[in-house]
């Protein structure tokens, strides 16, 4: 049975044409996938389909729930399509709950507004039922918990919470997983599946990501530019494709196998030895964020460090950055004492995650990029600084034109690459990469991935890759650090740690991590048992 | 193209008009501010004196131009003042909380409190009381009150920079705490120091009338708003210009300040120049 149809839609915002001619289908119980990258389009065809449309947004063509038309529908008519048809997931957990109101009230507020007669006991029971669908312990998370003692999972899973109270036929979930962990991100698609198999309800899955997608979705939509490129069955859809848009994007999402012929020299660049980073917390024990952590970077070696959010992993990064004083260990930079001097300091460099926040909005390329040299010990000439700029900007695939803009006048990707050139600019023996291709299009990514490589095998740079994701790392460095709580549990090479992981946590993360081929192949064991 | 708000066009034209009419008055009034006209006293306002003269027959239009100068003369070295010293601790207090002493931080903040919770015309009363009425003490004490405002807002506005990760790279390039308040936190806050001190600057002109009206401002002869209003109270009934001319002034003054104020706001608040979805991001303010 179709549940929702999309017929020739097109939209427009301030006569700029945002959608264009988009035909699609989902029926209940299944689940449509909508893939593309940033500015694609896929986040305003789930918003249009509940109609949370900016100002100033035209609309063409039919959006059908049951044969009926929702464009049609004046706002009033909509609000109880909202009410009892359709219901939405967002990307930020963070910021989707209200921080004043437990969860339990905002549970109980979207059950009464469906069932406003309901009386006060049974709400409390429905509310506690709901939350137990989403596989939250009612005596661990009481109806009476505050969003800020949830982590972005937990809270993820009372958003699905919420939006299920009100037995939604249709669930949009906007990347609800891409502001997660990797293991995280495993548990929440699985809820999701469960719903679908339990309940019946069509989903919506909307992603930058094949490769998170490809496992659970039943229905592949590819959008590029408002534009559906491809669309197909998920079983048949990874063979059949055609376009190389949809290429792109699934050997995007495929992950090679780093190479392995990398001379690792015998020389110590990185040393660290016992370190300990302990907060204090009022009235608690301190909170010992890095616990006795000891390694090494070898000249030429590219180093990964894997870790759910919360790790430690970013507070080891500042630590060895000199910007986190330490309580107990020592770090070693080419063999002497490091505790952010400035002499060692040019021996180090860094790619922060965030490819907005990372540079001061108001000076230009050249200045960001050129600040790093404040730590050679010469200075250099403002003539000897553009060319050494401009030769690096060419490196990192930008143009000299772009030496003279500003960062807002660059996508998240370019921002990246301006990054990296600031990083590598002073030529450092040792770049630290803190999940710095997180915030990226898995395209984008993957590019960054390669200029990555490339660059560091062609200065002869070691880097330590900190990321939540195996993929990622597995992409990029030879040896893995698997770390948890502080402590680093498990090591040794890519290769090695992939093929059998002997730590139950390093397992669970190879397990939660979304690879596409083997999605693919339990898509196909599925479909031969069904058949047979 | 910049679109300009109305606040800003009306605020800025104002305060333009009154700027001019104070350079002006550097070069040319209509008569001399000291020159009595016993017999010419309480004219009201015509032709011959566009604003009338007082009791002493001086020319009413003149004294409001060399008081409206000293007015913002007085205003512009306080807030200046306030500015030059206030910013730089408020950076500096920033600095202090984020990396480590946090010591220093408080006892800069609640100095600021301590200075913050004297009614501010008082303080001065005080100053000018102690050291005698002056206009440069008038500039000291205006001044003194202004250091708390310019100290906590650069102070918290330096708060929600310091942990971008633009900072982090740039101590990891090795740079120290001031050279990071100096190139990259001072820059991202200056919209916010602008605005402030343009609200400022229209607390300090009526701080200055205030002052000169119970007579702890400029001395005579030299012309002030406020003593203008102080002395023509007791012939408001039948000499009303005397207080029309130099209140409405301070009044036009103010506003135009605040206006502005508002107009700079808005210019700057790159939240409000990004409304469009189409339209690009037109400049980048700096």
């Amino acid at each position: 049975m179709t549940l929702l149809k999309v017929k020739d839609f097109s939209l427009s915002i301030n006569d700029e044409i945002i959608l264009h001619n988009i035909n699609m289908e989902i029926k209940a119980g299944k689940v449509l996938a909508i893939v593309g990258e940033s500015g694609s389009g896929k986040s305003m065809m789930s918003s249009a389909i509940i109609n949370l449309l900016p100002q100033g947004a035209k609309l063409k063509g039919k959006i059908l729930l049951n044969n009926d038309n929702l464009l049609d529908k004046s706002e009033r008519e909509m609000c109880l399509h909202r009410m009892n048809d359709l219901g939405m997931i967002f990307q930020e957990p963070m910021t989707a709950l209200n921080p004043l109101e437990t969860i339990g009230t905002q549970i109980m507020e979207a059950i009464k507004l469906t069932n406003p007669k309901i009386r006060y006991k049974d709400l409390l029971k429905k509310a506690e039922l709901i939350l137990e669908r989403v596989e939250m312990d009612k005596n661990r998370f009481p109806l009476n918990t505050y969003p800020h003692k949830l982590s972005g999972g937990q809270r993820q899973r009372v958003v699905i919470a919420i939006a299920l109270s009100q037995n939604p036929k249709l669930l949009i979930a906007d990347e609800p997983t891409t502001a997660l962990d990797v293991t995280t991100q495993a548990k929440i698609m699985k809820l999701l599946m469960k719903l679908v198999k339990d309940y019946g309800i069509g989903i919506i899955l909307v992603s930058h990501d094949l490769a998170v997608v490809a496992d659970l979705a039943d229905h592949i939509v590819i959008m590029r530019k408002g534009k559906v490129v491809e669309q197909g069955d998920t079983k048949t859809f990874f063979k059949s494709m055609k376009h190389s848009y949809s290429k792109q994007l699934f050997d995007a999402a495929k992950h090679k196998l780093y190479e392995k012929n990398i001379t690792v020299g015998s020389e110590v660049l990185l040393e660290v030895l016992n370190l300990t980073k302990e907060y204090n917390l009022a009235n608690k024990k301190p909170l010992k964020a890095v616990n006795n952590v000891s390694f090494t970077l070898n000249r030429g070696e590219n180093l990964g460090l894997v870790g759910e959010s919360g790790c430690g992993k970013s507070t080891l990064a500042r630590c060895i950055l000199g910007l986190e004083k330490f309580s107990k260990g020592k770090i070693h930079i080419a063999g002497r004492p490091f505790y952010g001097q400035k002499e060692l300091r040019r021996c180090i460099n860094v790619v922060f995650q965030d490819p907005f926040g990372s540079f001061n909005p108001r000076h230009t390329v050249e200045r960001l990029v050129a600040e790093p040299f404040y730590v050679l010990k010469k200075p250099l000439t403002t003539f000897e600084k553009r060319v050494k700029v401009l030769r690096m900007l060419k490196l990192v695939g930008l143009g000299d034109g772009d030496l003279k803009k500003y960062p807002h006048e660059f996508s998240g990707g370019q921002r990246q690459r301006i990054a990296i050139a600031r990083a590598l600019i002073t030529e450092p023996d040792i770049i630290l990469l803190d999940e710095s291709t997180s915030a990226l299009d898995v395209i984008i990514r993957s590019q960054i991935l390669d200029l990555l490589r490339d660059l560091t095998k062609k200065l002869g740079i070691s880097y330590l890759f900190i990321s939540h994701d195996l993929t990622t790392v597995k992409n990029i460095t030879n040896r893995v650090l698997v770390m948890k709580d502080g402590v680093i549990v498990e090591e040794g090479s890519t290769a090695e740690i992939y093929k059998n992981p002997k730590h139950h946590y390093t397992k669970s993360l190879i397990e939660a991590s979304p690879d596409i081929t083997r999605a693919i192949k339990s898509k196909e064991e599925n479909n031969n048992e069904n058949t047979l | 193209m910049k679109h300009f708000s109305i606040s800003f066009i009306v605020g800025g034209g104002l305060t333009v008009l009154f700027l001019m009419g104070a350079l002006l008055s550097f070069f040319w009034t209509p008569y001399d501010v000291e020159l009595l006209n016993i017999k010419g006293k309480f004219a009201s306002p015509g032709l011959e004196h566009l604003m009338g003269t007082d009791h002493f027959g001086r020319d009413i239009l003149s004294m409001v131009m060399v008081g409206t100068r000293n007015a913002i003369a007085v205003s512009l070295i306080a807030v200046g003042i306030g500015a030059t010293i206030g910013v730089p601790l408020g950076l500096w207090a920033a600095a202090k909380c984020m990396n480590g002493s946090r010591l220093i931080d408080e006892l800069l903040m609640r100095g600021n409190d301590l200075i913050f919770a004297f009614p501010s015309l008082l303080l001065a009363i005080m100053i000018t009381a102690v050291f005698g009425p002056s206009i440069i003490n008038a500039i000291i004490a205006i001044g003194i009150f202004n250091i708390p405002v310019f100290a906590r807002i650069s102070r918290g506005a330096a708060l929600s920079i310091w942990p971008k990760e633009y900072i982090s790279a740039a101590r990891v390039a090795g740079k120290g705490v001031s050279r990071i308040s100096y190139e990259h936190i001072l820059p991202n806050i200056l919209n916010l120091l602008i605005v402030q001190a343009t609200i400022q600057f229209s607390i300090a002109i009526i701080a200055e009338a205030s002052l000169s009206y119970v007579g702890l401002g400029s001395q005579p002869p030299n012309p002030s708003l406020g003593r203008m209003l102080n002395e023509a109270q007791t012939m408001i009934f039948f000499a009303p210009w005397l207080a029309y001319f130099p209140g409405g002034v301070i009044v036009a003054l103010v506003l135009g300040f605040n206006l502005m104020g508002d107009g700079i706001r808005d210019l700057l608040d790159p939240k409000l120049r990004q409304r469009s979805i189409t339209g690009k991001v037109s400049n980048d303010a700096s």
